[in-house]
């Protein structure tokens, strides 16, 4: 059923979350606050070099300490083949993953785990870690995307063919891949342009910083079966990624999900569980692990840095002629960067009829990229979107009507392929138009920025149930990780189809033994993929409620109608009884068919592109080069707002997250190739009197394809950020600043060489 | 290594409880204690998921030692409601959605209490600078800050629109 034009009560109103009081009072679990009697703490041995082949690896002192229960290096665990699968928001080799989690032969960047160990308290495991001798042969390591890619760079993989190039190349090198995106001849069409900006642009990796470390606990039982309680993404994910990484059977683990403290993609993968398990299943216990907040730097995330050029073309009147970009994404130590959603995101926004894209995946010697945000999108559109910035001043043209002119509409045809179809983005365009923000004049000393953003949503496969308990209370379950908010979404539409108030509704995250598969809490599918089938769960009990109110009414189920949460007689000759509400029908249920339940899984197709544009004001000192945002309006075609405060927050949070990206964070390296700011006294995140407060404007354009319109949200909005500020620099003082973060040392560097 | 005997009030409670030297008060709030709503997102003092009222003034529990506690006068989150009545932070976190996650939260709300029991009318400015060492990566801080603005009017009785 479509409800999109439908009178609603509860979508769109904005009650509080089912789970909110255990989390304003400190009662939610999350992974690290479960403890059992008699566990073992476990620690990861970590790389000190960038690279460096393993000649030899000796536990046998760490074995011997008084409190040591297991040691395991990568001899424990199955040395898998290679075997590419399409997971969460992007590929995955299993075993590059494997060779993540525990090293083997080699160590591609400080951090690499190589060994760990299960202790009975933390003291005993970090001296037995430091009992555990390795001989490393150090060999050159190479950070920089752009130094990766030179002849003569040291090479992290003998194996890494360069594929997606014809012929392909006779030796290895650290480009695992090359893609490519050619529409109409834009070569050709250059030649044609009155106006041509061309630039080169660089980003930073920077982390997702989820605030909660990575925790688990595992019990590998005498039978086989094992017990792991984490925070993740997905279950389902952890449950999948630990049994191929072990060679065990998927029915022989049981993944209990925790509450999730923050991910933003960074937990779409698994690290520490398959490790818990091996141990657990060597000690014969239970094994806890958490990472500290260094070893997350160190270890885990973050997004790929970048090299990339843009070159666009347009006639005198505005019109895009042509575009051309090539982008340069560090993956980290294994291949799979996001440079396929890079080489999409970036145009996608625009009709244009000539459009060439190369894209290069990169490794180096630092931690596996993991999916941040919207993965890859936000990096190729601070190159475009600042690109598209210039080009509107190359033609005197304000860089609104600039981006009218060349909008998406329904019907553009994608360089990439698909055509865009129920799109918003020219609603979205006028939002901006009509915005306050767009008409205030700047006040002396501020400039303004403006940029737009792409996501693709997707869907996926989620199961939900609907289960209406013996007093006529509901609950719904899903096996989608709540990682801001969607018990509350969830639950909202239960109620809205049931006809019951936000608050009849519990929602709760089943294990991946009591409900279906669900795929992971990523690429923001869970509203519009878990939520279309959380709704036709609740269809199904409705027609079932229907049905046992036909029963006890005698009449045909068809003279039945449901509304408002109870079964009416369907107008007068249907015949006069009074509604049964759910309580009356929960009450007759075991003489109308048993208890009153549903189950359904979908693979949601359909997920409906999103589209944002940001406005930001900022001042600049020239003295300190800080860079202070002062006002931020962030507008997004969101298809419907299911709880409109927590889509608002999740524009929000992804435009503060894009700010920090803009503004400050990034890794620093020394010379040998080790990250020297892994804690967030020197990995700067945004903190409360760094940014303003963040208009979010909720533009709804319905997704046809989703049963309330919803389209997923929490992406787009990392998207527009860094390229709306750097906008907005070059707005207030003339700078074009290419390379992110915009620190205050670097603003200072591009006044001091402008002189 | 032989552990120390610590007594505290934790929460209006008389808590005794054994620690080792080196051992944090979050450690022991969580390890010994009992106490999980305090969290570890550093351990350094820099994102205040660990934050507590200690003597009442506002700490990260992560930079105190659990022997330093002794004496001590500790509210922790699970001490920041009164029975089943939720104090007006925390309150107003559910009313403004100021929360996705809620990792930081605990952190947060104990450290905007202690900023409205010292700071009953505080500026958005003089919020944001006293929240400054609590992180939170989920919600851009727009809804904490109306949360705890709004908690603050409400605390001091005027009514809010």
């Amino acid at each position: 059923m479509n409800y999109i034009d439908s009178s609603l009560k509860v979508v769109g109103s904005r009650p509080v979350r089912p789970d909110g009081v255990d989390k304003v009072t400190g009662r939610a679990v999350f992974a690290a606050d479960t403890r059992t009697a008699g566990m073992l703490w476990g620690k990861i041995l970590r790389s000190p070099h960038a690279h460096a082949r393993i000649v030899s690896i000796d536990t046998s002192k760490a074995e011997a300490l008084k409190g040591v229960f297991a040691v395991v290096t990568a001899a424990d665990f199955p040395d898998i083949p290679s075997e590419e699968a399409f997971v969460g928001e992007g590929p995955v080799n299993f075993r590059d993953l494997a060779l993540n989690v525990m090293a083997r032969q080699k160590v591609l960047y400080e951090g690499h785990a190589l060994a760990a160990v299960a202790a009975s308290t933390q003291e005993i495991a970090d001296q037995a870690l430091a009992l555990i001798d390795v001989k490393y042969e150090v060999l050159p390591h190479v950070i920089d995307v752009e130094e990766a890619m030179a002849d003569g760079a040291p090479i992290l993989h003998d194996d890494m063919i360069t594929t997606g190039v014809n012929p392909p190349p006779t030796k290895a090198s650290n480009i695992a891949k090359v893609v490519t995106f050619k529409k109409g001849d834009a070569e050709a069409a250059f030649a044609e342009a009155d106006v041509i900006v061309e630039g080169h642009y660089t980003t930073q990796p920077v982390h997702q910083a989820y605030i909660e470390p990575h925790a688990c606990l595992a019990t590998y039982a005498p039978d086989g079966q094992i017990q792991i309680h984490s925070s993740s993404q997905g279950h389902f994910m952890v449950r999948a990624y630990t049994a191929k990484l072990l060679g065990l059977n998927l029915s022989d683990i049981r993944v209990n999900p925790a509450e999730i403290g923050g991910g933003f993609g960074g937990k779409t993968l698994v690290y520490l569980e398959p490790v818990a398990v091996a141990l657990s299943r060597k000690s014969g216990r239970t094994v806890k692990m958490q990472m500290t907040r260094e070893e997350v730097f160190r270890g885990s995330g973050p997004t790929s840095g970048a090299a990339m050029d843009v070159k666009i073309g347009a006639k005198k009147d505005g019109t895009i002629v042509a575009a051309k970009q090539v982008l340069k994404y560090q993956a980290g130590a294994f291949a799979g960067s996001p440079i396929g959603p890079g080489c999409m995101c970036g145009f996608a926004m625009y009709d244009l009829p000539n459009v060439d894209v190369v894209g290069y995946d990169v490794v180096s010697n630092r931690p596996k990229v993991a999916a941040y945000r919207a993965p890859g999108a936000p990096i190729t559109s601070f190159a475009v979107e600042s690109a598209m910035d210039e080009l509107a001043l190359k033609l005197g043209m304000d860089p609104l009507t600039l981006r009218e002119k060349n909008a998406a509409k329904n019907g553009t045809k994608t360089h990439y392929g698909p055509t865009h179809q129920n799109i918003g983005f020219t609603a979205v365009l006028d939002a901006v138009r009509a915005h306050p923000h767009w008409k205030t004049p700047l006040k002396e000393g501020q400039g303004r920025g403006l940029a737009a953003g792409f996501w693709f949503n997707i869907g996926g496969e989620s199961s939900a149930q609907v289960h209406v308990n013996e007093d006529g209370s509901v609950t719904a379950a899903t096996g989608s990780p709540d990682i801001g908010g969607s018990r509350a979404s969830i639950g909202m539409m239960v109620a809205e189809v049931l006809g019951v108030p936000a608050d009849a509704v519990r929602t709760i995250v089943a294990d991946t033994a009591s409900i279906g598969f669900t795929h992971l809490t990523g690429g923001s599918r869970v509203t519009f993929a878990t939520g279309m089938a959380a709704t036709q769960a609740a269809e199904k009990v409705v027609e079932d409620l229907k049905r046992r109110a036909a029963q006890t009414w005698e009449i045909p189920v068809d003279a039945v109608e449901w509304k408002d949460g109870k079964a009416y007689p369907a107008g007068s000759n249907a015949g006069a009884f009074e509604p049964l509400d759910l309580a009356a029908l929960a009450l007759k249920s075991p003489r109308t068919g048993g208890p009153i339940a549903a189950e359904v899984s979908v693979n949601a197709q359909g997920a409906g592109a999103g589209f944002g544009a940001h406005i930001c004001d900022v001042t600049v000192d020239k003295e300190t080069g800080q860079v202070t945002i002062e006002r931020y309006t962030a507008i997004q075609d969101v298809g419907k707002a299911i709880h409109p405060s927590y889509v608002e927050g999740q524009i929000q949070g992804g435009a503060a997250q894009g700010i920090g990206w803009a503004l400050n964070e990034e890794y620093v390296y020394n010379d040998r190739g080790q990250m020297e700011n892994p804690g967030f006294l020197d990995y700067r995140v945004p903190v409360a009197s760094d940014v303003p407060m963040i208009e979010a404007v909720l533009v709804e354009v319905p997704n046809p394809r989703h049963p309330f319109g919803a389209r997923g949200v929490g992406e787009v909005p990392i998207v527009p950020p860094m390229a709306a500020i750097a906008n907005a620099i070059r707005s207030a003082t003339g700078l074009r600043m290419p390379d992110l973060p915009m620190s205050p040392p670097k603003v200072r560097a591009a006044f001091d060489a402008r002189g | 290594m032989a552990k120390t005997y610590v007594s505290a009030t934790i929460n209006g409670e008389q808590t005794e409880f054994l620690c080792e030297t080196q051992q944090t008060l979050l450690d022991v709030l969580r390890d010994v204690v009992g106490l999980t709503g305090s969290k570890e997102g550093c351990a350094s003092g820099d994102c205040g998921a660990c934050s507590v009222i200690l003597n009442d003034r506002l700490v990260c529990s992560c930079l105190v030692l659990g022997v330093e506690a002794n004496d001590a006068k500790i509210t922790t989150i699970e001490g920041i409601a009164q029975g089943d009545k939720l104090h007006p932070v925390q309150q107003k976190f559910l009313e403004h959605a100021a929360l996705q996650c809620g990792f930081c939260t605990p952190g947060l709300i104990v450290a905007s209490k202690a900023l409205l029991d010292e700071n009953p009318n505080p500026t958005e400015t003089e919020a944001r600078y006293w929240l400054a060492g609590n992180l939170c990566r989920c919600t851009g801080y727009d809804k904490i800050i109306r949360a705890v603005m709004d908690a603050a009017a409400e605390m001091r009785g005027e009514t809010v629109g």
